[in-house]
């Protein structure tokens, strides 16, 4: 097997892994904190592509110069409108029907879904929309024929991913915004009687939620360049597999179950066949489910008696 | 007992409504396509087509007096949804034709349900073969039959309700292929596909062709739609030192797989066919530097065609670029509007096909004449290739 092929396909799959395992902190965190799915949460991210083309324009028309500060510039920008939209989404859709059947809010978050989609698609139009290549360049490894290569944006992906991962990781666990979050994961009217603000909480778990996905839309759109309302389904699909492979709830988990996927769909589709790797992805998922049915890194639900 | 009957009597009323309203005055055309989702753009060039044929119709005084109207219907490229929107157009708007739809695996579905009901339905781009070639309505001999009557229908029966503006793969493919093997003289061919009955069928016409000039793809693999990482298959790709790629599916997926090329150092040159003529495929790409070089089959641009000059003009004049199959989408209109006039039938589509196919219609894209089957004669593809400042124009015309 020709090593520099290889080289290749593992940065590949690390590379759509780490997209990946970007978009799926955003669904674990909400999951571990209220134990729903946001399935608007890949809309977020879609929107947040098209807040990253606003950004970019307009910040070059004002005459910034330099990729590293629009970058980090439009970044702010896209995570300051998106929790945003986040909070919102919360207080309509999600919020009135808290403590009514589970499903009703799985129902909701579609709905949210959908409504987001078409809002952009008639507003934006339906068109396949692109941003300039703000970094060029790459990384090479080896000689002018036989090379494997990583862009600087994809490094910056990585190293992105997992500086978010274990950012969100450690508000979570040390701070009082945290501690907060996980009294109220625990026992939500425990917590309201020791003084929590349980409404306040999940609000600002949704808002963090949404800027981890403006994170990863911005940074994604970025790489490939090219961006239209309906990105948010497959990536959004991907994601949520993702964190559910890691084991839901689990941050370190949804980076671990992006990577995992990444890489198993890129070696795959590498070395056997592109037609059939969702099939062996999802293979792969139902393997480990069936072994471990909380995900890799998941706890194993305890009924409590 | 009474108000039974009475609510019979109102029910039967209200059910014909449609059919009152099909015999009254407007000429109603259903638009089908993907007016939503991922393939919107291409929604929008049929709708923009019929709309001003429509309306410059109208302006003229209608179809012997009587007006066009438009149905929108959108099928989102969801096979599913594409036969329920046709049901639609056919029960409820009870429409007298329809344009449409975009994507063939919508459109051979569809197809099914306008053939059953016998409505006349235009395909301004779908260019799989299954389309025209429906195995439950293959021509019947009728020489055989004695009864002049029966005869007839026999014979008007084969005149296939579903016909196209535009051309066929296995054309497309063998133009293609011919290209690839004599002008850029490639040896070694990649060719990828969508795993959709549009892209796979033009990639398995591009393979089959390539077979009888000798040539064995040295790859021959299907991407996700909707997807934007192609990563693992361009490493693929440059393994197999492919000197040119083909790729049959749409620009969406057209463009990152050819950005993510030339990110990776592979040079190759990047064939496609009609998926991708659309500014849209710019964008997809990620700028006009990406899709410079790439190479393409269409129709000979309806744009050049003396008949369509000044109805580009009126486009241009309401800053809408017509690109793509917005001027088959008008020129169907037409056909449409011509077989209505020519036959003196509104509804039946064996009749409007036969009129179609003996008399040929004059278009914004030249003369169009049919077979029975609804293909058209003359469909001649020819190659085109994208410059610099995102433009495509044909090879050697530049």
């Amino acid at each position: 097997m020709d090593f520099y092929v290889l080289g290749q396909q593992l940065v590949n799959g690390l590379v759509l892994g780490a997209t990946y395992g970007l978009v799926a902190v955003g669904y674990t965190m909400v999951y571990g904190i209220i134990g729903m799915i946001n399935f608007a949460h890949g809309e977020i991210y879609m929107l947040s592509a098209y807040l990253t083309a606003i950004g970019v324009s307009v910040l070059s028309y004002w005459g910034f110069g330099s990729p590293w500060a629009l970058i980090a510039l439009t970044l702010l920008f896209a995570m300051a409108i998106t929790s945003l939209y986040g909070v919102v989404i919360e207080r309509l859709a999600y919020r009135p029907l808290r403590g009514s059947n589970r499903l009703a809010p799985l129902i909701s978050a579609i709905g949210v879904s959908l409504i987001l989609q078409n809002y952009v698609q008639l507003s934006q139009g339906a068109r396949n929309q692109g941003v300039p290549t703000l970094i060029d360049g790459a990384l090479r490894f080896g000689d002018q024929e036989h090379f494997f290569q990583i862009t600087y944006m994809q490094v910056v992906i990585i190293v992105v991913a997992f500086i978010s991962m274990l950012g969100l990781n450690l508000i979570v666990r040390y701070t009082t915004l945290g501690r907060a979050c996980r009294a109220v994961q625990q026992d939500r009217e425990m917590a309201q009687i020791l003084g929590i603000h349980a409404d306040r909480i999940i609000a600002a778990v949704f808002a963090m939620g949404a800027a981890m996905a403006a994170v990863a839309g911005v940074l994604i759109t970025l790489n490939y360049g090219s961006f239209d309302f309906f990105v948010g389904f497959i990536t959004g699909i991907k994601a949520f597999t993702a964190a559910v492979l890691g084991g839901i709830g689990s941050l370190p988990g949804a980076m671990l179950g992006g990577v995992l996927l990444g890489l198993a769909e890129s070696l795959f589709s590498g070395f056997v066949n592109s037609d059939y790797k969702d099939v062996f992805a999802f293979g792969l998922l139902v393997a480990i489910l069936i072994f471990r049915p909380s995900g890799l890194l998941g706890k194993p639900i305890v009924e409590k008696v | 007992m009474q108000s039974w009957l009475g609510r019979l009597a109102l029910s039967l009323v209200l059910a014909s409504a449609p059919y009152l309203q099909a015999a009254g005055k407007e000429i109603v055309i259903g638009v089908a396509g993907p007016h939503t989702g991922a393939n919107a753009p291409f929604g929008l060039q049929l709708w923009k087509g019929a709309e001003l044929a429509a309306q410059q119709i109208n302006e003229a005084g209608g179809v012997d007096g009587r007006k066009l109207r438009l149905v929108k219907a959108d099928d989102a490229c969801v096979p599913a949804q594409a036969k329920s929107v046709a049901n639609k157009l056919v029960n409820t708007d009870a429409v007298n034709a329809v344009i449409g739809h975009f994507c063939s695996s919508s459109t051979i579905p569809a197809a099914s349900v306008y053939r059953e009901s016998d409505v006349l339905m235009i395909t301004p781009a779908s260019t799989n073969p299954r389309v025209t070639e429906d195995e439950n309505y293959k021509t019947k001999d009728c020489s055989a039959l004695t009864d002049a009557k029966k005869k007839e229908s026999c014979e008007l029966g084969n005149y296939s309700p579903i016909m196209r503006m535009c051309g066929r793969d296995d054309q497309q493919g063998v133009e293609a292929a011919e290209f690839i093997a004599t002008k850029l003289k490639a040896k070694r061919i990649a060719v990828i596909h969508d795993k959709d009955t549009y892209g796979q069928g033009l990639a398995d016409a591009m393979r089959a062709h390539l077979k009888t000039i000798g040539l064995e793809p040295v790859l021959y693999e299907g991407l996700t739609r909707g997807e934007k990482d192609f990563n693992a298959l361009v490493t693929k790709i440059k393994a197999t030192k492919a000197d040119a790629v083909y790729f049959g599916g749409l620009h969406s997926e057209a463009g990152p797989l050819l950005k993510q090329m030339r990110e990776q150092g592979l040079k190759s040159a990047f064939i496609s066919g009609d998926g991708i003529v659309s500014n849209d495929f710019v964008s997809a790409a990620g700028g006009e530097q990406f899709v410079s070089g790439v190479y393409m089959t269409f129709g000979a641009d309806p744009r050049k065609f003396p008949e369509g000059k000044k109805v580009v003009e009126t486009f241009r004049k309401t800053g809408y670029e017509p690109e793509g199959y917005t001027l088959y989408s008008y020129a169907a209109v037409q056909a449409i509007v011509a077989a209505i006039k020519g036959s003196g039938d509104d509804r039946d589509g064996h009749k409007l096909s036969k009129w179609l196919v003996e008399n040929g219609v004059n278009t914004v894209m030249g003369q169009a004449k049919w077979n029975p089957k609804g293909d058209l004669l003359k469909s001649g593809y020819v190659m085109y290739v994208w410059d610099q400042k995102g433009k495509y124009a044909e090879v050697g015309q530049l």
